[in-house]
C-alpha cells in the first residue's frame, strides 16, 4: 500500500551519505575498532615487514634507517647448498603427506559411513578425534616413549621376537616416517569429519534410486557417494597444495635434533633456528617471502588445472 | 534385504580395520599410563605394554610435588583463561556489526579479513612486531598475537546472521543500543558457536608451544607445553627432579617421570573432552559449511 506521500518523493530518493550512515550507526564501527586494529597490527604490519627481506635490516636501526641491498639475500639464498636440501626435505614431506595424509580422512570417512550400527560408529568417532585435541609435545612423548629402545613398547616387542633393538628417533631413515605417521595419528579422525558432514549432504533419494536400479554396495559407492564427495576432497586438495611449504612447524620443530637436520629440517624450522635464534632477520624473511609468493602461485595454477578438469575450482 | 556373501565380508573387514585403527590410537595412550604407573625396574627392563608391572605411584608424587610443574601449570591456567575471554570478547564484538548485510563498508572489511587467511604473516616480522610492542617474556605475548581467528570470525559472523532480525529490530524499539544488542541477545542466543569457539580457542592456548617458545624466555613464565619440551624432547630430566629433596628415588626412573608428566598434562583435555563432544562436532561442521 503505497501511500501518495511516499510516491511523491520517491523521483527524490537518495541514499543517505556515507558519513551520515556511519554517524547514524556509530556504535557499529567502534565495536570494529578493535577487530581492524588487531589485523593491521599482527597480520598487514609484519606482512609489509617482509619488505626486511630486500635490507640489511638491523635491530637498532630498524627499517628505516636499515641499507637496501635489493635481491642479496634471495642470490646467496639460492646460491646456498643448505638451501638444496631445506627445500628438498620440505617438498619431501609434503609430498609424503599428500600420498598418506591426505587421503587417510577420506578413506576413514567412506569407512564409518559403511557402518550400520550406530554405537559402534560413535565409539569409533570418539576414539579417533580424540588425538587432535592433544598437543605435538604430548604427541612426541607418546612416540618417544613408544619407540624408545630401553622402554619402549615396540622394541619391547621386536626384543621379544628376538631381533636387534631399534634405535627409531635416532636414525635418520625412519625419523620422515614418523613424523608423517604421527601427522595421520593426530588428525586423521578430525579431517575425517568435514568428508563424513559431505556424504550426509548427499540426497538419500539417489541412493534409494540406486538400489532400484539394482546397485551393488560397491556401485552405489562408485556412482553416489565418490560424486557426492569429490566436490569436498577438490576444494581441501586445492588448499593443501596452497600450503605445499608450510608443514606445520610445531608438528616437525619438535622430532628435530642435531643428527637428523639432514633429513627433517625444513624451511619454516630453519627460520626459526637461524632466524630467531641467530638475528638472522632479513636472509630468513627473504625466506618467508620466497614461500609465500611459490605458496600463492601454486594455489592459482591448481584452481586452473581443477576447474579445467573437474569444474570445481576456489574462485 | 538379503545381503550377499561379499556384502558380509565386507562389512566384517571393515568393522575389523576402524578397531585396528582404534587400538593404534588407544594403544600408545594405554602404554604411557601404564609405563608411568610401574616400577622403573620393569619399564627400563621392557617389560611394560599396556598394563602397569610392578604397580606404584612414585613417579606422580614426583611430578606433584615439583614446583616447576605446578608454576608452568599455573601459567597456562592464567594464559588460558585471560586469552579465551579476550578471544570470546573481540570475537563476539567484532562479528555483530559485520553480521549485519547492510553495514556500510562490510565487504571492504571482510576482504581486508579473508586476505590475512591467505597470506600468512611472516614469523620473523610478527617477531619484531612482537618485540617493538615490549611484549616479549610477558604473558601478553602469548595472547594478543593471537586475539582473534579470521576462521572463528568468520563461524561466528555466519551464525549470527542466522538469528532473527526481529530480535533486534523490537529491541532497537524497547530503545536498546547496539552495544547492548550483542551481550542482551546475539551472545545469549548463540551459545552453540560461543561454546564451540571457547573449545577451540581454550586448546588452541593450552596446546600452543610455538609462541612460549618464540617470546618466552624467562624460566618462570614457562608455560606447561614449553616445560614439556623441555622434559621430553630435550630430555632435561633434572628439571623434572626438582623439590625432590628427601624423597626415596628407588623406584624413580627418567622415563617413568617424563610418562607421569605427560599423563598429568593430558588429563585436563580427558577431563573435558567428552562432555564437549557434543558441541565441537557441531562447530566443525559449522566450519565445513562457510570454510
Amino acid at each position: 500500500m503505497a501511500t501518495p506521500h511516499v510516491t511523491l518523493k520517491a523521483g527524490k530518493f537518495r541514499r543517505e551519505s556515507f558519513t551520515r550512515y556511519v554517524s547514524r550507526n556509530h556504535p557499529l564501527y567502534v565495536m570494529l575498532i578493535p577487530c581492524i586494529l588487531f589485523f593491521i597490527v599482527f597480520k598487514y604490519v609484519p606482512i609489509m615487514g617482509s619488505i626486511i627481506a630486500f635490507q640489511d635490516y638491523k635491530i637498532f636501526e630498524g627499517i628505516l634507517k636499515s641499507e637496501w641491498v635489493g635481491f642479496k639475500w634471495f642470490e646467496q639464498l639460492f646460491s646456498y647448498p643448505q638451501f638444496t636440501r631445506l627445500i628438498g626435505n620440505t617438498l619431501l614431506i609434503s609430498f609424503y603427506q599428500l600420498i598418506f595424509s591426505f587421503p587417510a580422512p577420506i578413506i576413514l570417512a567412506v569407512l564409518l559411513n559403511e557402518i550400520r550400527s550406530s554405537g559402534f560408529k560413535r565409539t569409533i568417532q570418539t576414539i579417533v578425534y580424540l588425538p587432535h585435541f592433544l598437543s605435538w609435545t604430548i604427541i612426541f612423548g607418546f612416540v618417544y616413549m613408544l619407540l624408545s629402545p630401553q622402554t619402549g613398547m615396540i622394541n619391547g616387542l621386536i626384543a621379544d621376537m628376538g631381533f636387534e633393538k631399534i634405535h627409531f628417533l635416532q636414525n635418520n631413515e625412519y625419523i620422515r616416517s614418523i613424523i608423517v605417521g604421527s601427522g595421520v595419528w593426530k588428525e586423521m579422525g578430525w579431517s575425517s569429519i568435514i568428508f563424513l558432514a559431505a556424504i550426509a549432504g548427499i540426497n538419500p533419494s539417489l541412493y534409494e534410486a540406486a538400489r532400484i536400479d539394482g546397485a551393488s554396495r560397491w556401485k552405489q559407492f562408485l556412482h553416489v557417494t565418490f560424486p557426492g564427495v569429490l566436490a569436498a576432497v577438490v576444494i581441501l586438495l586445492l588448499l593443501k597444495i596452497g600450503h605445499l611449504l608450510d608443514l606445520g612447524f610445531e608438528q616437525i620443530y619438535i622430532f628435530l635434533t642435531p643428527a637428523n637436520f639432514s633429513v627433517a629440517d625444513v624451511l619454516d624450522t630453519y627460520t626459526y633456528r637461524i632466524g630467531i635464534k641467530n638475528g638472522q632477520y632479513s636472509l630468513t624473511t627473504a625466506i618467508g617471502f620466497f614461500k609465500s609468493i611459490i605458496g600463492f602461485s601454486l594455489l592459482v595454477v591448481a584452481n586452473r588445472m581443477s576447474k579445467w578438469l573437474t569444474g570445481e575450482g576456489l574462485y | 534385504m538379503k545381503r550377499t556373501f561379499g556384502e558380509k565380508l565386507f562389512d566384517g573387514l571393515n568393522v575389523t580395520i576402524l578397531l585396528l585403527l582404534s587400538a593404534c590410537i588407544l594403544i600408545p595412550l594405554l602404554h604411557v599410563l601404564a609405563g608411568s604407573l610401574s616400577s622403573s625396574y620393569a619399564l627400563t627392563h621392557s617389560m611394560v605394554k599396556i598394563w602397569p608391572v610392578e604397580l606404584n605411584f612414585k613417579n606422580y608424587e614426583m611430578v606433584l610435588q615439583n614446583p616447576l610443574f605446578w608454576n608452568s601449570l599455573k601459567i597456562t591456567v592464567i594464559v588460558v583463561l585471560i586469552g579465551t575471554t579476550i578471544n570470546l570478547a573481540l570475537t563476539s564484538v567484532s562479528a555483530y556489526p559485520l553480521s549485519k548485510p547492510d553495514l556500510r563498508g562490510r565487504k571492504i572489511i571482510m576482504l581486508f579479513i579473508l586476505f590475512t587467511m591467505i597470506f600468512n604473516a611472516p614469523i620473523i616480522p610478527t617477531y619484531l612486531v612482537v618485540k617493538s610492542l615490549g611484549m616479549m617474556n610477558t604473558i601478553w605475548s602469548l595472547i594478543i598475537p593471537t586475539g582473534i581467528s579470521a576462521f572463528n570470525l568468520i563461524l561466528c559472523i555466519t551464525f549470527f546472521r542466522n538469528l532473527p532480525s526481529e530480535l533486534f529490530d523490537s529491541a532497537k524499539v524497547d530503545g536498546l543500543s547496539e552495544y547492548g544488542m550483542v551481550w542482551r541477545i546475539a551472545v545469549p542466543l548463540s551459545m552453540p558457536i560461543m561454546v564451540t569457539l571457547l573449545l577451540f580457542y581454550a586448546v588452541g592456548h593450552w596446546n600452543n608451544y610455538y609462541m612460549p617458545l618464540l617470546y618466552v624466555t624467562d624460566m618462570d613464565l614457562r608455560t606447561l607445553q614449553l616445560y614439556l619440551y623441555s622434559l621430553i624432547a630435550q630430555n632435561n630430566t633434572n628439571d623434572a627432579m626438582a623439590g625432590s629433596g628427601g624423597m626415596d628415588l628407588v623406584n624413580i626412573s627418567p622415563q617413568g617421570l617424563q610418562m607421569a608428566t605427560v599423563v598429568t598434562a593430558t588429563i585436563p583435555i580427558a577431563i573435558v573432552y567428552p562432555f564437549l563432544q557434543r558441541h565441537f562436532i557441531k562447530g566443525a561442521l559449522l566450519g565445513s559449511v562457510k570454510g
